[in-house]
């Protein structure tokens, strides 16, 4: 039976889609009017088209700089793919078996760091690899590694992965707590009927389990990639806003922030920053669109 | 029961009238560290002199201090003392109109020319903050260390490695405390305080903006090539070193020698019992005149849309007084006031520092005036440049390479 508009679900939505709007939807269209516009040195502002785009694409000083953000952006979001989600993927796995003794103390520990302020993060990791009073040298000592050490975050080969493993260890939590969620909804007459079948944990989980959770993989992907593309906090607590060294690590939450707000003395440009900020969202926009059109749709939810 | 209205109204009356004399001041500024030294010390003085005016300290960290007052001033919320950067930042903000004129205020007499350059339009006919204090640059040594090891101050170059060697001989203390994480120091204390020496001070600076020299000229290229000198002495992993590790590892007597400014002084007197000493950037060679990078710091302006101009000015004569000038640099130590009044410093390393402005010639910070302007950011520029060439990744030549193809994109005479 069809059923007409109800007037009564308006009623519902209009608190939350108002404060939306105001907090979020306009502050958003206005950057985009934003980045159309330029500011001369008194300040005055005047409409200028394209012309702030046409500057961070073709100016070749501009441009090095939003391609490389762009590329450690996309380098950041690999090895959070990488090595996030396959081990959030390998923890939920293991936690939703049965018979795991203390699971709910190993899923509060997993799922810790993720509350833990990013600048606590940044310090604990800085001082635990700081090559004056760090502890990793010692540790790789210990195992006969010590050779191995360098001055990760201080190099320009490895500065860039050291972050994003930080950030791994910080929100590993995440990915494995949304699986576990679809994994332990999986009814158990599917897997019981799995085993009086003399499945194999190992087939169980790669023929029941994995195809059943495609969808929150899905799902973690996207939220992975939207938040890897706003990333600036961690960036910007251990390198500072000019991401060293020689901006290995400038993401374009970086790139974005020095623009817009300044730094140093580099002068602040709101108008050049929004257009910055303008092709973050479509970055965005298209991997969501990408996602939405191309992988959603062919992913079905089982009825089960 | 008239009686009650009556001393309600007296009494609203006394509270207004008192809002309209006793006047409320707030300063932004990014010295966080010096939030106790104006409440303890810089302020009370303040009120014994102006009675009725009440004054409150709202620093912001340093990073983020320029972004964070740039967003308050657009929204109006900023408040009514402003503490000025010098040159291309505080002029930035004047020529956008968020800072009053001093034009013909009284205090700024007490101010040599020289002082009041970093806070003036290009022309020199509009000042839109009061001068406060400058920083200089040199070295900081551990005296037991030079003492154990019967080394002397090194006055050349040459010493300067000679001394490096023997510490680094003994193999128990680092010769040279310094990192290169945060980048700034590599420009603001390693390129612009040991350079002047190579490119003649204001010679070289003024010789920049008129465009006479350029960056890829010996005397710029031969300052990063002493830089990469340097590399060997550093602790190891001196990439992943950060300012405060360096602190840390002078304050602890693990390093022997700290290239520094004056504003540290205070920190390691807070934090350290290191007995230390000062000494100049090397010459190249003996019998050299020197130069020093004696940098002008702050300064403090009025917000045009402060409610309390009149209170704000009689603060800033107050600053340009003598009583300030003492209180600031024997209190806030290493910062030097900028006044032409004569002030008896009292910290040794302090004194010793504030010497070296009669015995070598004064400079400031190579591109704080001007060159700081365009896009690419300089400083931003010379930051990056810098610590790539100490961590040996970047050939001297093609940081100047870079950084006067960056100049000459925006700045007519470099071309």
């Amino acid at each position: 039976m069809k059923q007409g508009f109800s007037w009564r679900v308006l009623v519902f939505i209009t608190p939350a889609l108002l404060v939306y709007a105001v907090f979020s939807a306009l502050p958003l269209l206005d950057t985009l009017r934003l980045g159309l516009y330029s500011t001369d040195e008194n300040g005055l502002r005047s409409f200028s088209g394209l012309a702030n785009y046409a500057t961070i694409l073709h100016d070749p000083q501009w441009s090095a700089s939003f391609w490389n953000a762009m590329l450690n952006n996309l380098k950041f979001f690999g090895i959070h793919m990488l090595v996030q989600n396959p081990i959030g993927l390998l923890l939920a796995a293991l936690l939703s078996l049965r018979k795991v003794r203390f699971a709910t103390f190993y899923r509060t520990v997993f799922f810790l760091p993720t509350l833990l302020s990013v600048v606590i993060v940044g310090f604990v990791w800085q001082l635990i690899l700081s090559p004056l009073w760090g502890v990793s040298e010692r540790l790789l000592g210990w195992v006969g590694l010590e050779s191995w050490f360098a001055p990760w975050l201080g190099l320009e080969s490895s500065a860039l992965t050291t972050l994003s493993l930080m950030s791994v260890w910080q929100f590993v939590g995440m990915p494995m707590m949304l699986i576990y969620a679809a994994m332990i909804a999986i009814p158990e007459d599917v897997i019981e009927a799995a085993v009086v079948e003399g499945a194999s944990p190992w087939r169980i989980f790669y023929e029941i389990r994995l195809p059943l959770i495609l969808p929150t993989l899905g799902l973690v992907t996207i939220l992975t990639f939207v938040a890897n593309f706003n990333a600036f906090d961690l960036i910007y607590t251990v390198k500072g806003g000019l991401a060293g060294p020689n901006y290995s690590t400038d993401i374009l939450g970086t790139l974005f922030y020095r623009t817009f707000f300044g730094y140093q003395s580099q002068v602040a440009s709101p108008t050049m920053g929004a257009a910055v900020a303008t092709l973050m969202f479509l970055v965005i926009l298209l991997g969501v669109g990408f996602y939405f059109l191309l992988v959603q749709r062919r992913l079905q939810r089982f009825a089960l | 029961m008239r009686t009650p209205f009556h001393l309600t109204a007296t009494a609203l009356a006394l509270v207004c009238s008192g809002f309209a004399h006793a006047g409320n001041l707030t300063i932004e500024s990014w010295r966080v560290d010096d939030k106790p030294l104006w409440e303890d010390v810089l302020l009370p003085a303040f009120y014994k002199a102006n009675p009725g005016i009440t004054v409150k300290f709202l620093p912001t960290s340093p990073p983020e201090y320029d972004s964070a007052l740039n967003t308050r001033l657009t929204a109006g919320t900023a408040g009514d003392l402003i503490t000025c950067r010098p040159f291309d930042v505080s002029l930035d903000l004047a020529k956008k109109g968020y800072l009053e004129k001093l034009n013909g205020t009284p205090g700024l007499k007490n101010f040599p020319e020289s002082a009041q350059v970093a806070w003036q339009s290009d022309d020199g006919k509009n000042t839109h903050c009061m001068p406060m204090a400058s920083v200089i640059h040199g070295f900081f040594y551990n005296k037991k260390i030079f003492a154990d090891l019967g080394l002397a101050v090194p006055v050349t170059e040459a010493d300067f490695f000679a001394v490096l060697d023997k510490i680094k001989a003994t193999g128990k203390t680092t010769p040279l405390a310094l990192g290169t994480a945060d980048q700034w120091e590599t420009n603001q204390i390693v390129f612009t305080g040991i350079g002047p020496n190579h490119w003649k001070g204001e010679e070289g600076r003024k010789g920049l903006i008129s465009g006479k020299q350029k960056f890829t000229d010996p005397a710029f290229v031969s300052t990063w090539e002493t830089m990469a000198k340097w590399a060997p002495y550093l602790s190891k992993g001196y990439q992943a070193q950060t300012y405060g590790d360096s602190q840390n590892l002078f304050g602890s007597g693990r390093a022997a020698i700290y290239p520094t400014g004056s504003w540290d002084i205070s920190y390691f007197e807070q934090n350290s019992k290191v007995d230390f000493g000062a000494f100049k950037p090397p010459v190249q060679k003996a019998g050299d005149a020197c130069y020093i990078s004696d940098h002008t710091d702050i300064g403090m302006g009025i917000n045009s849309k402060s409610k309390n101009k009149a209170d704000a000015q009689t603060f800033l004569n107050w600053l340009a007084s003598k009583e300030f000038a003492d209180l600031y640099t024997n209190k806030a130590t290493g910062f030097f006031s900028l006044s032409s009044h004569a002030i008896e410093v009292k910290n040794p390393v302090a004194k010793e520092m504030i010497g070296w402005r009669s015995q070598c010639k004064s400079t400031i910070r190579l591109n704080a005036q001007i060159m700081n302007r365009g896009t690419p950011s300089m400083e931003n520029e010379l930051w990056n440049v810098s610590s790539q060439v100490m961590n040996l990744k970047m050939a001297p030549k093609d940081a100047a390479q870079q950084i006067q193809a960056g100049f000459a994109k925006w700045y007519a005479p470099a071309k």
